[in-house]
């Protein structure tokens, strides 16, 4: 628990960024060295990431958080049609105006603690989605998803040179989104999120987010006004999840509503409490771990089931088939759900928490023989 | 006016759904102290009994047609048919009325288990940890439905006699044209039954009024006696009878399909919240407020005015009743209040 | 004549049908301690409540310093310079004891609300100096970075005190400081109650051990049915008839 020093946080900072950067290289072996993979890692780790602000620090379970993810994406996509193909400004517009409805919404729901701050973000993620199917249709393109067209405006696009043939594609000051430069966009996006997220986690501000969620009534009558402090944590994961959303949008110029589904909040607080809650690495743990499984296990069919279990006698390979299919290709949700009930009952700290344990167990034992020496 | 009164008894009809689903979920927050995220789940499996019960019902022989004597057809015909012909087919008729008897031990059975095998463990647990751990588990309820039934919505059709509709407009003084379908006033007629049921089990029983009592004061669950592990299972396991016959019945109405639990389920936690975390009475009367406010704001007339009103009336009102009357309905001072 | 720096006016509270308080007089002297006894139930814990704003009372002033308290928040009332130890310790159980006494430094410091979230806690050596000067005064300087849950309650108990002496608070509520406490650790809190007297701090003392109140108190002050039936020096309380009826027969004096 001794406060961690700013060298031993640059120290960090340079690890973190060192194994994101290179993760085509490594992650070419275990068959996720590509483009659209490695962009959904440092998506979803932005959220993550973000999503663990508030409910790492805090302890508030936000069910809401979806609602800022499609925000993000739409508000993306209307820059590149009304603006420009470059995402930059997309950006921008998609964490401002999420932080924006964070604002409003985080100012009515944080009124409420407990279950009850769940179930109102809840009722607003929900709201949100409702009308992206019905009345907000205009904006959202109801079931269809937003999409890019040829006749789109694209102001400030016109202005240097004339609509092409076919749909143009986003890109970074002229860096392509798709492949592996979208990924170093995003990538340095996440180092860059990442390195905010642990500045907060090591400021008097971060522990002060920690003291609320140990004992919120001693933070008022310790003479803290705990309201504000809430609502910028959600604030800021807010912005995140409007951050992420927008890249999702710049990496694949498509915005649907199904992305703000409550599920979908859920899958972002599964990654949070699988890597560890309220630990700094943790959630981008969780999701490389879910990211990474769900793309091989949703990939999977009986086929490739057999044929990993050939080496077994033909009638256990046939059982295992059997018990194993329902978890994999369409039904990697199965998986998600008992992992997500696995983790909470047996590891509820998460793989963070596991490995302080078996960290522990090996200290102890060290110092055993140490003392046994002696 | 006709439009109205017709919009009442849809609006009761969801209210009953409503109400059903947020008294279980009431009684287990009530006694249990458990947010239970898998309590919609019961309620899709309540549904899915129904489905199951057709299903066994209608197993059938691949037999040959006899009306098609020009070329050999083949079709299926059920074994109840075969042995017992007529009768036969009024039981598969009656498919539905009769799944009652088969979902009461299956959904008491799944109640048990779950109780057993999960949610005793998460009782001493924060309530963070218990929305986490049920909404894993609604999960996997609903994916492993999915994986056997399918994605699709499964028809369990009525039986036929009840298929059709009822003059009610005359009862009413409202003329022969007012029509409301007849499964759906048995439906209403069921939800009253139930809870006028748990009701009097709570209020004229040993056991339920020492459940109340708990349910007044959390510390008095330590009234239930040295046998309080065996009394929640108890309590469990008939909530998940009722809400699992709440989806059953509902079946007729909204052909089952695997992610209905997770729709109910976030409304009737809305609705909970409005009647009062913990208050049996507020839950009901909140299931049949929401209910009607929701048939209403979905009139074209309303919609004209406010669009998309009936999308998010629901989670309007719960936003506006927890601000400012954070207790709910009929919510009592300092339960859960925070 | 000293100022006086809290004075309670008026107070009424009842909850339901029940009165609480009834016709609530006080007045603490500046840089006195003022304990309070009373029998269980006479809305001592209430009183307090009142003070510190968790509870409005319904009719009725309480001022400090001249400005009047209801009506404001908790973090408002801390502020302006009241400090409370609670009857069941309220620490952070999941941070370290140097972080549980740090925070209300930073409170102190810093206000109700403060957004310096990228400035590093390592950079805020003043701060931690001063929690851990504190800590060494009521020592627990050997446990700087375990997690406060895992003390013991007494030291639980020393360590709110901590908390609450870090922010050099004008005024101090103890709620039955060594309430559960074993002889040793009571006679502790005495010393450590005696050497934060002669810092000067007004005190008031909730308390039910009449040799803890006899041993720090300058005035005491009983309460009985939410009024206060008797007020003076520890002498003249010993003496007072009225007092001894209230303890049944002075069974506890």
């Amino acid at each position: 628990m001794k406060s961690p020093t700013i060298k031993n946080d640059m120290f960090v900072m340079l690890i973190f960024s060192a194994i994101i950067l290179s993760m085509p290289i490594w992650l070419k072996p275990l068959g996720a060295g590509y483009p659209d993979l490695l962009q959904k890692f440092a998506i979803f780790g932005i959220f993550a990431v973000g999503y663990n602000i508030l409910f790492g620090l805090t302890g508030y379970l936000s069910f809401g958080h979806a609602a800022f993810l499609g925000i993000g994406s739409y508000t993306a996509v209307w820059s590149f049609k009304l603006l420009t193909m470059n995402v930059f400004p997309a950006l921008i517009f998609s964490v401002l105006l999420s932080g924006l409805f964070a604002m409003l919404i985080g100012f009515i729901t944080l009124r409420r603690s407990g279950i009850y701050f769940s179930i109102l973000t809840l009722a607003f993620a929900q709201m949100f989605y409702n009308l992206a199917y019905s009345v907000l249709t205009p904006i959202t393109n109801g079931e269809t998803g937003l999409q890019l067209a040829r006749g789109d405006a694209r102001i400030i696009d016109r202005l240097f040179s004339d609509a092409g043939e076919g749909l143009p594609s986003t890109n970074f000051f002229g860096l392509e989104m798709s492949g592996y430069s979208g990924f170093y966009v995003c990538a340095v996006l996440l180092i860059i999120a990442f390195f905010i997220s642990q500045r907060i986690f090591h400021s008097p501000f971060g522990i002060k987010l920690r003291a609320i969620k140990s004992n919120q009534t001693r933070m008022k009558y310790t003479g803290y006004n705990t309201r504000p402090y809430l609502l910028t944590a959600f604030v800021i994961s807010g912005m995140y999840a409007g951050l992420a959303g927008g890249l999702m949008a710049a990496t694949d110029p498509l915005a649907g509503a199904e992305r703000m589904q409550w599920t979908a909040s859920g899958e972002v607080v599964l990654m949070t409490i699988l890597g560890g809650v309220g630990t700094l690495i943790g959630p981008m743990l969780g999701v490389g771990i879910i990211k990474y499984f769900e793309n091989i296990f949703s990939s999977l069919n009986d086929q490739a089931l057999l044929q990993a279990y050939s080496f077994m006698p033909d009638w256990l390979a046939n059982i295992m088939v059997t018990i194993t299919s329902p978890f994999v290709g369409e039904g990697w949700h199965l998986t998600l759900g008992a992992l997500f009930v696995l983790i909470v009952v047996f590891l509820p700290g998460g793989i963070m928490e596991g490995v302080s344990l078996i960290k522990k167990r090996f200290s102890k034992t060290q110092a055993n023989t140490e003392t046994g020496k002696s | 006016m006709d439009a109205i009164f017709l919009q009442i008894l849809n609006g009761l009809d969801k209210g009953g759904a409503y109400a059903l689903i947020a008294l279980g979920l009431t009684l287990v927050f009530g006694t249990l102290g458990v947010v239970n995220f898998a309590h919609g789940a019961l309620f899709m499996l309540g549904a899915f009994c129904s489905v199951t019960f057709q299903k066994l019902l209608t197993i059938s022989k691949h037999v040959k047609d006899e009306s098609i004597t020009f070329f050999d057809a083949f079709k299926d015909q059920p074994y109840l048919e075969i042995w017992f012909g007529d009768f036969g087919k009024t039981i598969i008729d009656y498919s539905v009325p009769l799944s009652i008897l088969f979902a009461i031990p299956v959904m008491l059975l799944i109640g048990l288990i779950m109780e057993r095998g999960l949610i005793r463990h998460f009782y001493k647990r924060t309530h963070a940890e218990q929305i986490l751990v049920t909404f894993g588990l609604a999960i996997v309820l609903q994916e492993i439905v999915k994986s056997m039934f399918g994605a699709n919505p499964i028809p369990t059709p009525a039986p036929d006699i009840v298929s059709g509709s009822a003059h009610i407009g005359v009862l009413f003084g409202l003329g022969e044209s007012v029509v409301y379908p007849w499964w759906r006033l048995i439906y209403l007629a069921f939800s009253g039954l139930v809870i006028a049921g748990v009701f009097a089990f709570l209020n004229l029983t040993t056991f339920g009024m020492v459940v109340r009592a708990g349910m007044m004061d959390r510390e008095m669950v330590g009234m239930l006696g040295i046998d309080v592990e065996k009394k929640f299972t108890i309590i469990f396991g008939l909530a998940a009878v009722v809400t699992g016959l709440a989806g059953l019945m509902y079946s007729p109405i909204l052909p089952p399909d695997y992610h209905m639990g997770m729709d109910f389920l976030v409304l009737s936690f809305v609705v909970v919240v409005v009647g009062g975390m913990g208050s049996l009475g507020g839950a009901v009367t909140a299931g049949f407020l929401l209910g009607i406010l929701q048939s209403f704001a979905s009139m074209n007339e309303v919609k004209a005015i406010i669009p998309g009103i009936d999308q998010i009336i629901i989670y309007l009102v719960a936003v506006v009743i927890l601000l400012v009357r954070p207790r709910g309905l009929l919510g009592r001072e300092g339960v859960m209040e925070d | 004549m000293s100022n006086i720096i809290l004075k309670i006016d008026n107070v009424q509270k009842s909850f339901g049908g029940l009165k609480a308080l009834s016709d609530l007089n006080l007045e603490i002297e500046e840089g006195k301690v003022h304990a309070i006894i009373g029998p269980n139930g006479a809305g001592k814990s209430t009183m307090l409540n009142v003070c510190i704003g968790q509870l409005a009372p319904d009719s009725g002033t309480v001022t400090f310093h001249g400005e009047n308290m209801i009506g404001k928040s908790p973090h408002e009332i801390n502020q302006a310079g009241i400090s409370r130890v609670f009857q069941t310790p309220e620490i952070f159980p999941d941070l370290s004891l140097l972080q549980n006494v740090m925070i209300p430094a930073f409170a102190k410091h810093e206000g109700a609300f403060k957004m310096n979230l990228l400035c590093s806690l390592s950079n805020e050596s003043a701060i931690q100096d001063e929690a851990c000067h504190i800590l060494e005064d009521i020592g627990l300087t050997a446990q700087l970075h375990t997690h406060a849950g895992s003390l013991s309650r007494g030291d639980k108990r020393r360590l709110e005190l901590a908390m609450c002496l870090v922010q050099h608070p004008k005024l101090l509520l103890l709620d039955e400081p060594t309430a559960g406490m074993a002889r040793h650790d009571t006679n502790k809190t005495i010393e450590l109650l005696k050497k934060i007297k002669e810092r000067g701090m007004t005190k008031i003392i909730i308390e039910h051990d009449m040799h803890v109140v006899f041993s720090v108190a300058d005035h005491i002050s009983v309460l009985a049915q939410g009024t206060i039936i008797a007020s003076g020096t520890p002498d003249d309380i010993r003496g007072n008839p009225k007092v001894q009826e209230a303890y049944l027969g002075g069974a506890h004096l």
